[in-house]
């Protein structure tokens, strides 16, 4: 600083005390004022669209955990169960081939006896299609129902689910409405009659997929999306952790690790469906793994995950200061012992958050687990994980595209529940991250 | 160690006292750069040697070759010779894990490990199997934290992380866990630098009594520590040992233009 400029800042007018200088500051804060508020604005804004996001989704979803059904009286007739004289005859197979939709048609009947017989199918239409299959299942829990008449809570069919939940404008024109005049007065006299109304839905979390909204569960997409995670971790945990302690801890500095390590770098940039190529190429059409099996999916989200979990470790092992190593190295511990004693157990907090964000990325990924067939209409629950399945994304994607309005509701609540998992995943980071903060 | 009977525990000139380690010609290279240019160095059997110099000067470099602790660092090489109790370090028969044992080390700043007091101490014994039973591994434990002047004051909280007690009583537990080894060689690299001047008396105190039971070479940046604490004293400078001597020799009448410039201040 020259002698003038001294003399200047400390001059009575002031180079910091005229009005300029004022006018200024004055500038100053005004500058912070307003980048607060383009902040906020943001903030606001973010907000906003995640409380409609969830908003929307919840309001179309809610409804999908209540399924409308129909108190009926239903005579479990021996005459329509094959062999049924003789009950000791009476096997199994006798029992799953029964005609129990005529017998619950025939309730149906009973209960509106004036109904033309051109107008029965539209009465049969009230129920959904796997009435009979509620029936059987009664009977073949308690077989001694046979020859009773047995009163029971059927689903009801999704178009009158959907006009009891208010979702079709019953004042419409008919030809556009699902659910026709005669449907209208059943259904009226139903709920005059109190025996319609909307129940608790379990069948929506724990049954197999249908292609009727009603009927259709996620539990195969549940189960499936375990399994799926449970491959992905088991291969990219051991793994990532070990590349990136090697990569950090024992790695020689040249351009092998260098291009090493720019690749796994791009690696966590490739788009997630090049690694559902490589899978459809490499483990289905060359080595053959099952289709459609949470195996293969595991395996492509593991090789989808790793780049991502390498990086993270990475950046947890280096965060653990230099002079820990050091102090157990100083001390006569092996370089293994001052990383597995030390190194490790300090990094595993940010390791682990890294893990469980990596595995929820997995969770909301559908486009690679498409191509090694996980989009599959299954019906059957997955025992193990060579069986086919899907999962969660990959069961929203599927419901989104069905016409019928009663998967609407039903995929809407597939993603809550998708939602309810992640938020619990990203809550264990969480809470591991707050627990395991930085001690020294 | 064969005449250890016959040393005078007094300060002073000892002419007779065996050196603990040698440096012959020691250089040793970062890369292409080279930063000790050629060392010769007696570090005396229970006494402590201070290193002094301007920052830079290869002093904490040279303290780091005593027990390989730049093995670590990628690209460093050692040429030349040092020996503790007549055997080269740097020779291949040599566990660079045993030598560490043998020559401990004591860093700048404080640095616990984030487990318990007792865990910090403990831990040296563990990996070299020194305790056969629990009850040994607590008496090492306290007779280490005794030796550290630690014992009264954590005897009642040695659960508690050591990473919570003050910066000198860090910086004490350090020393505790370096001597729960049972090292010969305590190396100290600057130990004081991080602490206030009463932690700072507590620690060269606690140097002075080490002295009797193991040999100690320290690095400081402070000449007051140096006169206070050693009885031999190194001057280093630009990689190279300018003087070394009695450490009262050195402080009143140094040989070199350059030790009497560097403890005069008028450079470093």
């Amino acid at each position: 600083m020259t002698d003038m400029s001294i003399n200047a800042s400390l001059g009575a007018d002031g180079l910091h005390t005229s009005d300029a200088a004022y006018k200024r500051l004055k500038a100053r804060y005004a500058r912070e004022a307003r980048f607060k508020a383009y902040g906020l604005t943001a903030i606001g804004f973010a907000v906003l669209s995640l409380v409609f996001l969830l908003w929307t989704i919840v309001s179309n979803g809610y409804t999908a955990f209540l399924q409308t059904s129909i108190q009926m009286e239903v005579f479990i007739d021996p005459a329509r169960i094959e062999g049924d004289s003789d009950a000791e005859k009476r096997t199994e197979t006798a029992l799953r081939t029964a005609d129990w939709r005529g017998m619950v048609n025939s309730a149906l009947a009973e209960r509106f006896p004036n109904v033309p017989r051109s107008d029965r199918r539209f009465l049969n239409d009230m129920l959904s299609q796997g009435a009979g299959t509620q029936v059987r299942d009664a009977v073949l829990a308690n077989p001694s129902l046979i020859g009773q008449k047995h009163t029971l809570w059927l689903l009801a069919h999704s178009n009158i689910d959907m006009l009891h939940k208010g979702f079709i404008d019953r004042d419409g024109p008919p030809a556009q409405r699902p659910v026709n005049d005669r449907q209208l007065a059943f259904y009226d006299e139903f709920v005059k009659q109190g025996a319609l109304v909307a129940r608790a839905n379990t069948r929506f979390l724990v049954g197999a997929n249908s292609a009727s909204p009603e009927l259709a569960g996620m539990w195969v997409a549940i189960v499936g999306s375990f399994w799926t995670l449970i491959i992905c971790l088991a291969l990219a945990f051991p793994l990532g952790v070990m590349t990136a302690v090697w990569l950090e801890e024992f790695a020689p500095r040249n351009k092998w690790t260098d291009m090493i390590e720019v690749n796994i770098n791009n690696l966590a940039a490739v788009p997630s469906i090049v690694f559902g190529l490589l899978g459809l190429a490499v483990f289905l059409n060359f080595f053959g793994m099952p289709r459609s099996s949470p195996l293969s999916g595991g395996i492509v989200l593991a090789l989808m995950s790793l780049p991502v979990m390498i990086i993270a470790a990475r950046a947890s092992l280096r965060a653990v200061p230099p002079s820990i190593r050091q102090a157990a190295i100083g001390l006569g511990a092996s370089k293994l012992q001052a990383i597995t004693h030390h190194v490790l157990p300090l990094a595993m907090p940010g390791i682990l958050t890294g893990t469980i964000l990596a595995m929820a990325h997995a969770l909301g990924e559908s486009a690679p687990l498409m191509l090694v067939g996980m989009n599959a209409f299954v019906v059957d629950v997955p025992t193990g994980p060579l069986d086919a399945a899907t999962v969660l994304p990959v069961q929203v994607f599927r419901w989104a595209g069905q016409p019928e309005r009663g998967f609407v509701e039903k995929t809407s609540a597939a993603i809550m529940i998708l939602l309810v998992f992640l938020l619990f995943m990203n809550a264990i980071a969480i809470y591991l991250r707050k627990k395991f903060e930085r001690r020294w | 160690m064969q005449i250890q009977t016959t040393l005078p525990q007094a300060t002073g000139n000892r002419p007779e006292a065996k050196a603990k380690m040698a440096a012959r010609n020691v250089r040793m290279y970062y890369g292409e750069k080279l930063a000790l240019k050629g060392i010769d160095l007696d570090v005396r059997d229970r006494e402590v040697t201070a290193l002094i110099g301007p920052s830079g000067c290869g002093k904490s470099t040279f303290l780091r070759c005593l027990n390989r602790m730049n093995d670590v660092i990628e690209g460093a090489r050692v040429e030349g010779q040092i020996t503790l109790d007549g055997k080269d370090i740097y020779d291949r028969s040599i566990d660079v894990v045993q030598l560490r044992a043998r020559v401990g080390m004591v860093f700048q700043k404080p640095n616990p490990f984030p487990k318990s007091i007792y865990e910090n101490v403990a831990y040296g014994p563990k990996i070299h199997g020194l305790a056969r039973s629990r009850d040994d591994l607590d008496k090492i434990v306290e007779s280490s934290l005794m030796k550290a002047g630690l014992w009264e004051e954590v005897k009642s909280r040695l659960q508690e992380s050591g990473t919570s007690l003050s910066g000198g009583q860090q910086q004490r537990l350090c020393i505790a866990r370096a001597i729960a080894v049972s090292p010969e060689v305590i190396l100290m690299d600057e130990p004081c630098s991080a602490l206030d001047p009463i932690a700072t008396a507590r620690i060269e105190e606690l140097i002075d009594e080490l002295r009797t039971n193991f040999t100690i070479v320290i690095v400081t940046h402070s000449m007051q520590q140096a006169a206070r604490v050693s009885q031999r004293t190194a001057f280093f400078h630009l990689g190279d040992l300018v003087e070394v001597g009695e450490t009262a020799q050195i402080f009143t009448n140094p040989r070199d233009d350059r030790t009497q410039g560097y403890i005069t201040g008028r450079f470093g």
